[in-house]
């Protein structure tokens, strides 16, 4: 018979109790008196954790694409394709619009973390994103209008197929993103933002981004 | 605003108090719970009905089943199933089963149910999301089932879908146009619910975890559920594509995966360059973490309640912890073994059949891991445990016909034959249903407050578990002997000498079947006439047995989360509350056990 | 409950290895020159799968039968070993156990598919289609015409859409629905399908390889023992997958020319 005492039952000190205000959930915000001054972040990090959760899983399937067209570039029928110029348009317009929304998230937590007592315009710059976003949205419906105009649809042949179901389904993501921006800034002007909830629809914004440069050069390389 | 005092405040959304609200658009991770296991135990319904059809029909071909030609206008004229009506029910019976069955129970249904409590969370932290993800998922199902009324049925082509039989349209066979679409649809969508519910899975793990709630504190479940969630996210993203393109392929008139001359019916086919190979490249990249998807939740439920069976804790937590995820990062880099004969380079088999055999290590170690902790138990024999231990010996039997499956050489004689049928049966069908069972037995008390019936749950345990051996192991010899799968009737010569054997697997498979009502009528009978069950009727040791009623209430904790002491698996400890210590508890307790 | 369910896996595991060992329903006679290593493969890993099957379900029924319904006071005994005894015993024994199949395994698909044919093997072509094979010879000149899949035709015949009225080297080429070989003399299948994919299965040639649309693939090897033996598909292919068969002669050299000779005058 042996007996062994155990270490006295402790509450694990690995974790950051001071960053967790237990409960753990995403209700506990307190909106003040409707004045953005009112806003903090007392949310916990689930919305930063997720968005690194989705960023990864439209990685993969970005990948996905990416190995599906290289398997299929070996087939015969692979031609070159011309990428329409208005797509180098677009990208500038979509590095402006990251760039807006950095501006605005950066000011606002400056703000938060009271390193300033005000907090200018994040408003205006936000709205700057969502409109350049928008811009570039409607620049590849102008670039798909080109191509057709070549007489280059879906179908034509591998490479256009590809230019439209990469460039189309990033383009769904991007409107996806814009709902987000919209809906930032709808809680901004309610005052009901979460540093978490902006920061994290900032990073899909970039990775959107980064996306697009990632397939610009794919489809520049390989079409 | 941090202070202490208000770190166990939870704060309080009030219940819904709409019927809609509370029992269909619930945001309630626990009403997602119920929902996504009573959607499961409809598709299982399903798909065990298809194969019944499935079964009869192989062992007496020409067997007129009532009523049949309802289910299909040209299916089953005189009630006797045609060969293209047994592929269609042999492909949904797969696709109902892998999907709608084998990842929504044990993960979606009782990962959303449990892991929020078991980490001693209010809820989800995306609850729309979670909403919406039973949904998607829920919509589906029914167009995957819608699929047998449209147009000429549901597609032929077998759960894997292998172009271009499935990427050509109607002219390949009946359902190859319409149900490919509908089936591609149903599986992208599936796709989407189920990264929405990894979503919600991985933030919670990370982020919900209550004070003192580390990682290693969570228990085996939890943990199985979170790698779980890891795997489908890369893997649903993967074939989530795949169907956009394959749809795009009928659609659109693409091609990504229809080669070019092909000629059918004397006609040269309208598509160019398209490669097949890719199509199972994604859908094995896919497809082999699916497998795991749908056994590893199965193995920490089944970790989880023999624990508590066994009164002592596993032999290791973390070994068995670092197994499963050995597991899942080793599930991408076998796929190819689906693919030795499929004219992939043979060097690439070579590469894959290496990590294909190196997987056994994990899986013996969880298996010795369960034997080990066996040792020494203070086991307790009830209906949870049985299934427990009934998965154990399943997934022992399933698990070592992979040694020949994962060898290139010996797959040239058992590649598409029952073998691989009954190995994938044993392994992920079986195993991974006693792992809902022994799940349903164990959690039901908690679920719906009321005890299940022990002695119908013992009638099924025997019924499932020596019927299961009945069905599955004969599979095996029918493929030493070169029955090829996805027959619908033996006309080669050689085969027809099996047809006996056949005919006893059929009866196998409707006797085995018909206990499973057994389990429907303990299921509802129990959930309105069991017994009430007491908060913490098997005396374990989990947040998920601390709720302060049972059902746990709807923030699950009531005013105030519970503070973790704990390490999950506290047995064969001298407590207040006799051998065992919940982790919720502040006691101090002290191990006593018998010198080995 | 505890002891009865112990004898039942027993019972089950006894049970479910007695037709492996008396080989009640076994793998067909092997008729190639490459199959030895594969049954021999086949065996040992039989031997490994058995003996970790039927010994870990022992351990377990012994377990179950030894530690459930403890005495009332009874306390939890710990496994000598430990955890790592297991993860030790998993990386060594299995571990080397797994690797050795992976290694013997490796030579013999080696040998099978690692080798080219040689110079003299027989040309053979294969063509699959829903649902059936057909085979083409190329006729005294040893050439195969190209196909035209334009021209490929169920009602007049023309399988493998050959340009006999333009095209001098279709003029000889055989088409037959059944494949004739001579024994002992090394074949070069070609393998190429006409439409989705579709598998060639001779379970006792010990050969199984898909048709992989758009692919052109090979197969090679001698059949060492003349007789009748069937061709299957194995790959799901439509709705007549069940029925697509073909049958292989493998004859002695006298009656595969004879064979040939006839089959040519049907041309």
């Amino acid at each position: 018979m042996a007996t062994t005492v155990h270490e006295p039952p402790k509450i694990d000190a690995g974790r950051d109790s001071t960053r967790l205000p237990g409960n753990g959930n995403s209700r506990n915000l307190v909106p003040a008196d409707g004045k953005l001054p009112a806003v903090r972040d007392y949310s916990p990090p689930p919305a930063s954790t997720g968005i690194w959760v989705v960023l990864a899983s439209i990685g993969m399937s970005f990948l996905a694409f990416t190995s599906a067209l290289v398997v299929r570039k070996a087939a015969l029928d692979w031609q070159h394709l011309t990428l329409p110029p208005i797509l180098y348009l677009n990208t500038l317009v979509l590095i402006a619009s990251s760039f807006a929304l950095e501006v605005a998230r950066r000011r606002i937590g400056a703000f938060m973390r009271r390193r300033e007592s005000q907090v200018a315009s994040p408003t205006r710059w936000l709205y700057m994103a969502l409109f350049l976003g928008l811009l570039f949205v409607a620049g590849q419906y102008g670039a798909w209008l080109q191509l057709r105009s070549q007489g280059l649809y879906l179908s034509t042949n591998p490479n256009s197929s590809f230019f439209y179901v990469l460039t189309a389904i990033h383009a769904l993501h991007v409107l996806g993103g814009l709902t987000g921006l919209a809906r930032v800034v709808y809680r901004l002007n309610k005052s009901i933002l979460r540093k978490s909830t902006l920061d994290a629809t900032a990073y899909y914004w970039h990775f959107m981004d980064g996306l697009w440069l990632y397939l610009l050069v794919l489809l520049w390389m390989k079409l | 605003m941090h202070d202490a005092s208000a770190h166990n405040q939870v704060a309080h959304h009030a219940p819904p108090t709409s019927f809609i609200r509370k029992h269909v658009f619930s945001l309630d991770h626990k009403v997602i719970g119920k929902q996504y296991y009573g959607l499961a135990l409809v598709a299982v319904l399903v798909g065990m009905a298809l194969s019944w059809l499935m079964r009869i029909h192989l062992g007496w071909t020409n067997f007129a089943i009532p009523g049949l030609h309802l289910l299909s206008k040209n299916g089953a004229p005189g009630n006797v199933m045609t060969p293209e009506f047994y592929l269609q029910l042999m492909t949904m019976h797969a696709t109902i089963m892998v999907f709608f069955v084998l990842t929504t129970a044990p993960f979606a249904a009782f990962g959303n149910y449990f892991l929020p409590i078991q980490v001693g969370a209010e809820d989800m932290p995306f609850p729309h999301f979670n909403m919406m993800s039973f949904w998607v998922t829920f919509v589906a199902f029914l167009v995957l089932v819608s699929s047998f009324f449209v147009g000429q049925g549901p597609t032929l082509g077998g759960w894997t879908q292998y172009a271009p039989l499935s990427a050509l349209g109607e002219v390949t066979g009946p359902g190859q146009g319409s149900g490919v679409v509908l089936w591609a649809i149903s599986i992208a969508m599936f796709c989407v619910g189920q990264l929405l519910g990894s979503l919600n899975f991985i933030t919670t793990t990370l982020d919900m975890r209550t004070r003192g709630m580390s990682l290693w504190r969570l228990p085996l479940s939890s943990w199985s559920w979170f790698i779980t969630s890891c795997m489908g996210l890369t893997a649903f993203a993967v074939l989530m594509p795949a169907c956009i393109l394959l749809i795009l392929d009928h659609v659109a008139g693409t091609s990504f995966f229809a080669p070019g001359g092909s000629v059918i019916n004397d006609q040269v086919q309208p598509h160019s360059g398209g490669s097949t190979l890719l199509w199972q490249h994604l859908f094995w990249f896919f497809g082999h973490p699916e497998v795991y998807i749908a056994i590893v939740p199965g193995m920490g439920i089944v970790s989880h309640v023999l624990v508590t069976n066994m009164r002592k804790p596993m032999l290791s937590h973390r070994v068995l912890v670092y197994s499963f995820g050995a597991l899942a990062v080793l599930s991408y880099m076998v796929y190819g073994h689906h693919m030795f004969v499929s004219g992939m380079n043979p060097v690439s088999s070579l590469a894959f059949s290496f990590p294909t055999l190196i997987i056994t290590i994990p899986s013996t170690v969880i298996v010795l891991i369960w034997l080990g902790s066996l040792y020494g138990a203070k086991l307790r024999i009830n209906a949870a445990s049985l299934f427990s231990l009934g998965f154990i010996s399943m997934f022992i039997a399933g698990g070592v016909s992979g040694f020949f499956l994962a060898q290139p050489s010996t797959d040239i004689m058992l590649h598409a034959t029952y073998f691989v049928v009954g190995h994938f049966h044993m392994v992920m069908g079986v195993a991974a249903m006693f792992g809902i069972f022994a799940g349903t037995y164990f959690w039901f008390p908690k679920m719906f407050g009321r005890m299940m019936n022990e002695t119908l749950g013992r009638i099924h345990f025997w019924f499932s578990f020596v019927g299961a051996y009945a069905i599955f192991m004969p599979f095996h010899y029918l493929g030493m002997a070169g029955n090829v799968r996805r027959y619908q009737a033996f006309t080669p010569d050689y085969m027809q000498p099996l047809v006996p054997l056949h005919q006893f697997i059929t009866i196998a498979a409707l006797v085995t079947g018909v206990a499973q009502l057994v389990f429907l009528y303990n299921l509802f009978h129990s959930r309105f006439w069991g017994k009430p069950a007491s908060d913490n009727p098997w005396q374990a040791t989990s947040l998920e047995w601390s709720t302060p009623t049972t059902p746990p209430p709807h923030n699950n904790f009531g005013d105030k989360l519970p503070e973790v002491y704990h390490d999950p698996y506290q047995y064969g400890v001298e407590s207040s509350l006799g051998d065992y210590v919940m982790q919720a508890s502040p006691e101090q307790v002290k191990t006593v056990h018998d010198e080995a | 409950m505890a002891k009865f369910f112990a004898i039942t896996i027993l019972v089950i595991a006894i049970l479910s290895a007695i037709p492996i060992l008396r080989h009640t329903w076994w793998m067909a006679e092997d008729i190639s020159t490459h199959g030895a290593p594969i049954d021999e493969q086949m065996s040992e890993t039989m031997a490994e799968a058995g003996i970790s099957f039927l010994a870990s379900q022992f351990i377990l029924a012994f377990f179950i039968w030894k530690f459930s319904n403890p005495r009332p006071g009874e306390k939890i005994k710990n496994f000598p070993g430990g955890a790592k005894a297991m993860v030790w015993a998993a990386v060594l024994l299995v571990g080397t156990e797994v690797l050795a199949l992976g290694v013997f395994g490796a030579k013999a698909w080696a040998n099978v598919y690692f080798t080219p044919p040689s110079s003299s093997a027989m040309p053979v072509q294969v063509q699959s289609g829903q649902f059936a094979f057909y085979f083409r010879y190329p006729g005294p000149d040893g050439k195969f015409a190209p196909i035209h899949p334009e021209l490929i035709s169920e009602s007049t015949q023309n399988f493998y859409g050959l340009d006999t009225n333009n095209d001098p080297d279709a003029k000889d080429d055989i088409v037959t629905a059944e494949m004739a070989i001579p024994v002992n003399r090394e074949i070069h299948l070609l393998m190429h399908s006409k439409d989705v994919g579709h598998s060639f299965f001779v379970p006792e040639l010990r050969v199984q390889q898909d048709f992989v649309p758009g692919l052109d693939l090979s197969l090679h090897f001698t059949a060492t023992k003349v007789g009748r033996y069937e061709i299957v598909c194995t790959q799901l292919c439509g709705l007549g997958h069940y029925n697509m068969k073909a049958y292989l002669s493998v004859l002695s050299q006298q009656d595969f020319d004879d064979w040939m000779k006839k089959e040519a005058a049907m041309q």
